[in-house]
């Protein structure tokens, strides 16, 4: 899609540069399903899919329902002779309270559901224009620059595990089941990591760049 | 020519700023290996109090019993949860180590040659990358411990000071991973001519 008009912009423009190593190649936009990868160091560069962005704002605003639901609702609820608690998310990541064990809990609650809320938010305020060909956000470039910064800070599905395994060290202490919130919260995870896999970057750069040829 | 290492875009060199993404477009970021060793010395810091203090505080009717990272795993162990123990001795011990040692191999074998090729220099940066988050898992363990198990006069649990020192641990380890720039793996393989394709 590049090579008619290719002149008119500078000979860069057509130029895709691994980010990984270096390695330099002519930009030909692979076939939806199709992925460019570096040959030298294997990184994956561009991997459209077909209606990606469609799908990628469905599973987007599923994840902001879910965290909403989850963070309210009772997680996990434990009893032992006639006693019983019943905590939620904001319980947990809130659990450290005291004195410097509050910036942990802070921490711990941006981890498992501010961080991941505010990158579907980011995606949505990103990708919606971009989806509707209209032109992008105002500050869209910084919206995703964020978005993209805050991926490896979030944690949803180390929480998740965490669950397993915290299940099982009290499990011969106490009874403990299920409430709604641990549900959702699982599907969330599953969910985030959806979102991960379909979203290319690449494309989302090109299409803020150069709004109508998407 | 200059890359921007966010959005593949490459700019005529000395163009200080990306003009699709904004970020800072440097050949190679002459700081990264100050910035890695720098935050990989905090990180080690943060992790020696991790293991001296106690992460957990149990009190069970009239005991309170204080245990750190390796001692509640061990307990775990001889109450018979094998694949729990491993889990958080992987998870707080094994991965936290080896990512001090990767990031600082990493970090030497840039500037000397050294036994390993490229190739297997770039996958131990992609699986330190990856991994590292995955150490948090003690921390949230305890999060949820400690909000779930307070059954007054049965049993509390209440975090300790190790869950602060290994939280900042894990973040100052995951910051010098990011710090690390990739692609001096491949200048040092291009001085060494050990493998010369230029893609």
């Amino acid at each position: 899609m590049f090579r008619e008009d290719g002149i008119s912009r500078g000979p860069l423009e057509g130029l895709i540069v691994c980010p990984v190593c270096d390695a330099t190649y002519q930009l030909q936009r692979p076939k939806n399903g199709e992925r460019a990868v570096c040959t030298r160091c294997h990184k994956v560069l561009i991997a459209p899919r077909r209606k990606a962005g469609m799908q990628i704002i469905a599973v987007a605003v599923a994840v902001v329902v879910l965290i909403t639901a989850a963070s309210v609702f009772p997680f996990l609820e434990i009893s032992a002779a006639g006693r019983s608690n019943a905590v939620s998310i904001i319980d947990a990541a809130l659990s450290f309270t005291q004195g410097p064990m509050l910036v942990l809990a802070l921490m711990t609650a941006g981890f498992i559901l501010f961080v991941p809320l505010v990158r579907m938010l980011l995606t949505l305020y990103v990708l919606i224009p971009v989806v509707l060909d209209r032109p992008p956000a105002r500050h869209a470039i910084r919206a995703f620059r964020w978005a993209e910064a805050m991926r490896p800070w979030s944690m949803a599905e180390i929480f998740a595990l965490g669950c397993a395994v915290a299940l099982v060290k009290v499990a011969g202490l106490a009874t403990v089941s299920f409430g709604p919130a641990f549900w959702m919260f699982g599907a969330l995870v599953v969910l985030v990591i959806v979102h991960d896999s379909f979203l290319c970057k690449w494309s989302v750069w090109n299409s803020l760049e150069h709004p109508k040829e998407r | 020519m200059v890359a921007c290492t966010r959005c593949t875009r490459a700019w005529p060199l000395g163009t200080p700023e990306c003009g699709r993404c904004g970020a800072k477009l440097v050949s190679r970021d002459e700081h990264s290996l100050q910035k890695v060793w720098a935050l990989w010395v905090v990180g080690l810091m943060c992790y020696v109090p991790a293991n001296v203090y106690p992460m957990l505080k149990t009190k069970q009717l009239f005991t309170v019993d204080e245990s750190t990272i390796i001692g509640g795993a061990v307990e775990l162990a001889h109450h018979g949860a094998f694949g729990i123990a491993a889990i958080i001795l992987v998870a707080s011990v094994v991965i936290p180590l080896g990512k001090f040692w990767a990031v600082a191999f990493l970090a030497v074998s840039v500037r000397q040659r050294g036994g390993f090729t490229s190739h297997r220099r770039l996958l131990m940066y992609e699986v330190v990358e990856y991994i590292g988050r995955w150490s948090m898992i003690d921390i949230f363990v305890v999060a949820i411990l400690s909000a779930l198990v307070q059954l007054k006069g049965l049993a509390t649990i209440s975090p300790g000071p190790a869950a602060f020192f290994f939280a900042l641990s894990v973040i100052f380890t995951m910051l010098s991973a990011q710090a690390f720039d990739p692609r001096m793996i491949w200048d040092a393989q291009d001085n060494d001519n050990e493998a010369p394709d230029h893609g």
